[in-house]
């Protein structure tokens, strides 16, 4: 039993940066904007959370940096592509490279060194409950942040005016300028939201799951990110459940292999990415249904019209 | 000091011919030596101990050579692209430093027969193209014996990459080593088919903690499983560089990789025209692999029967592959006395009888 827990926890920790990265993606997404630079904004999110981390000694200020530091990279983007009209596919690739390039300068002096371990719940009896209390009551903070923040998104999007007319701006952005919505305006504070979640997301790794920083290690799991927006048809729940069942996947794979479960190792290291790429065909095989879900401006610039 | 009176010497020699004549000007260039890594210098493994080992020639030639490097080289076409680059912009001597950039280094070479090539851990060679690498089951048998010794649970855990000779060789010398002194010892073998993700490194290092090891080894290139065994209480052994900044009281002890002296003797042998293409496969013995920082908390008849397996093996007394040896499936592998020579060691592509689970072809 102690080990079915420990498998949890396990996914937990796996799942929890793609739950940040995917979730800020969507609401990009959302907002009719492509940024395919959630891995650079990742990384970055990851060094500098990681930086502030050791500087400061303060947690909290790592996080905030993090969020910080991703929101800029999606500033950049933002002005790339929603003022100077860049192409966003193209601004999204090269954001992820410059990320990685700014982010292994950066930590250059922070490579070798570790950072303690991040804060976790710990309330009174429910903590110490046998098995489920440290699966339930015991994670790091932004654990439960993050599924907060899946909650609050989903929230936002059926309940807020605001979720609304970012909707609106996603379906179409000339109708929503027609009413008076301020569609650029809108797309930015959705591109700093989803980079300040792909930058949290980074920070996960670096400063509570590893922790300590070396070059690369977002390891591309931005890219999962953006596919699990897909897989999840834009839905903040679906997100959640992919993130959480790809990672769910690759802990399984990991530990099947150390009872010494016969089956080839990279059968089993494809696993992730087969269920996911087996989920995506089973979404998408109604195609009206895929049409009625995505955003019908996602990647089409807007120009008002003057 | 050798080196630098050396210097002096010369640059006074050839500083008097320039006025005599010209050409000589020519001899003064610099050497200019090249260095292709595959990972970021940050990796705080294989590819930063490679340029400790650039740092290693810069210090010893100082002024007379002029050291260039590129890291995070995919292995592929950019690899060609980068070593051809390098010998175009003149370089005498280009260490290729990853096994898949054999082919093109090979390739890059038959155009440029006056540059000399090194690859490192690949078994292609030419007349400008020498290889060199590391015995590193070398020090995988002595942190086996650690290894075994400590384990309380009896279950040591094994981080795999990849399923190559040089990888098999290495689990295969840890279960030997920790075999030789703990009879009950089991190992669980992992295989995350990746040389570099801290996340998967982490989760794995994790699945083995769950699963009883209080032990880990890896063959992967970052430190995530030596940080994890610190925060779980548990034991691990560093890998290519010393992790102990990562684990102060996880790490038992680290099989280092030292590339310093073999690049200093190798630019130096460019340098006096006596550079032959050569094939090195260097140890303990040859200073090439140091085991570093054995942990202080190691009861001292253990630390002291490590250091004995460590000096027989450097000195020859020693191999860690040395028969009665059978395979997984009971097949005899070395008979009894027979010592396993390189071409066995190269091509070893199976565990060795005790260890369980399937070998991924």
């Amino acid at each position: 039993m102690e080990l079915v827990v420990n498998i949890l926890l396990g996914i937990v920790i796996a799942a929890t940066p793609l739950v940040f990265a995917a979730i800020g993606e969507l609401v990009v997404e959302k907002s009719g904007v492509l940024n395919l630079g959630v891995e650079g904004m990742m990384i970055v999110g990851a060094i500098a959370g990681f930086s502030v981390t050791i500087e400061s000694g303060n947690y909290l200020a790592g996080v905030i940096s993090a969020i910080a530091a991703g929101a800029l990279m999606a500033l950049l983007f933002g002005f790339l592509t929603q003022t100077l009209f860049a192409n966003q596919v193209a601004t999204g690739l090269a954001l992820t490279m410059f990320g990685l390039g700014l982010a292994a300068l950066w930590g250059q002096d922070y490579s070798g060194k570790a950072a303690g371990n991040f804060p976790r719940l710990d309330l009174p009896v429910l903590s110490d409950l046998p098995l489920v209390g440290k699966l339930l009551f015991g994670q790091d903070y932004l654990v439960y942040l993050s599924i907060l923040l899946v909650v609050g998104v989903s929230w936002f999007f059926r309940k807020t005016r605001g979720g609304l007319i970012v909707r609106a701006i996603g379906e179409n952005h000339d109708a929503a300028h027609a009413i008076g919505y301020p569609v650029v305006l809108y797309r930015y504070l959705a591109l700093m939201f989803g980079g300040a979640c792909a930058g949290l997301g980074g920070a996960y790794l670096s400063v509570v799951q590893t922790p300590f920083w070396a070059e690369g290690m977002t390891a591309g799991r931005g890219w999962i990110a953006l596919a699990l927006v897909v897989f999840a048809a834009w839905r903040p729940g679906r997100a959640l459940l992919g993130a959480y069942l790809f990672g769910g996947i690759t802990i399984l794979q990991l530990h099947s292999q150390g009872f010494g479960v016969k089956v080839e190792a990279q059968y089993l290291s494809m696993l992730p990415y087969l269920a996911t790429i087996a989920v995506l065909v089973i979404i998408s095989s109604d195609r009206l249904k895929v049409k009625l879900n995505a955003p019908a401006c996602l990647t089409q610039p807007f120009r008002a019209a003057t | 000091m050798r080196y630098q009176s050396f210097t002096r010497l010369t640059v006074a020699a050839l500083a008097a011919a320039a006025f005599v004549a010209a050409p000589a000007a020519v001899q003064a260039k610099k050497m200019k030596v090249g260095f292709v890594y595959v990972g970021p210098i940050g990796d705080h493994g294989w590819s930063y101990q490679h340029h400790q080992g650039l740092l290693a020639v810069k210090k010893a030639f100082g002024d007379k050579v002029e050291t260039t490097h590129v890291e995070n080289v995919p292995e592929g076409p950019d690899a060609e692209r980068v070593t051809r680059q390098l010998a175009q912009q003149g370089h005498d001597i280009i260490f290729t430093t990853s096994f898949g950039f054999m082919n093109p280094t090979i390739k890059v070479a038959k155009q440029f027969p006056k540059v000399k090539f090194e690859h490192c851990s690949g078994f292609k060679r030419a007349k400008n193209v020498a290889t060199y690498n590391i015995r590193y089951y070398e020090g995988r048998y002595v942190n086996g014996v650690i290894a075994g010794r400590m384990t309380k649970s009896n279950t040591v855990g094994y981080i795999a990459s990849f399923p190559i000779p040089e990888v098999v060789r290495g689990i295969n010398a840890a279960y030997l080593g920790a075999k030789s002194v703990n009879p009950k010892v089991k190992f669980k073998i992992v295989w995350v088919s990746t040389w570099f993700d801290p996340g998967k490194e982490a989760d794995a290092a994790k699945a083995l903690a769950d699963q009883g090891a209080d032990v880990i080894f890896q063959h992967t290139d970052s430190p995530a499983a030596m940080k994890l065994a610190e925060q779980r209480g548990i034991s691990a052994i560093g890998q290519a560089s010393n992790m102990k900044a990562f684990g102060p009281k996880a790490q038992l002890a680290a099989a280092v990789n030292d590339w310093g002296p073999y690049y200093v003797a190798r630019v130096k042998a460019a340098m006096d025209g006596t550079w032959k293409s050569t094939d090195t496969w260097g140890g303990i013995g040859a200073g090439m692999l140091t085991i570093a920082s054995v942990h202080s908390r190691i009861p001292a008849d253990v630390r002291k029967q490590a250091e004995k397996v460590r000096a027989d093996i450097a000195g020859g007394k020693f191999h860690p592959f040395t028969g009665p040896l059978n395979k997984q499936d009971g097949k005899p592998f070395l008979k009894a006395g027979e010592k396993a020579g390189d071409g066995l060691l190269a091509g070893m592509n199976f565990y060795v009888q005790g260890i369980e689970g399937s070998l991924p072809k």
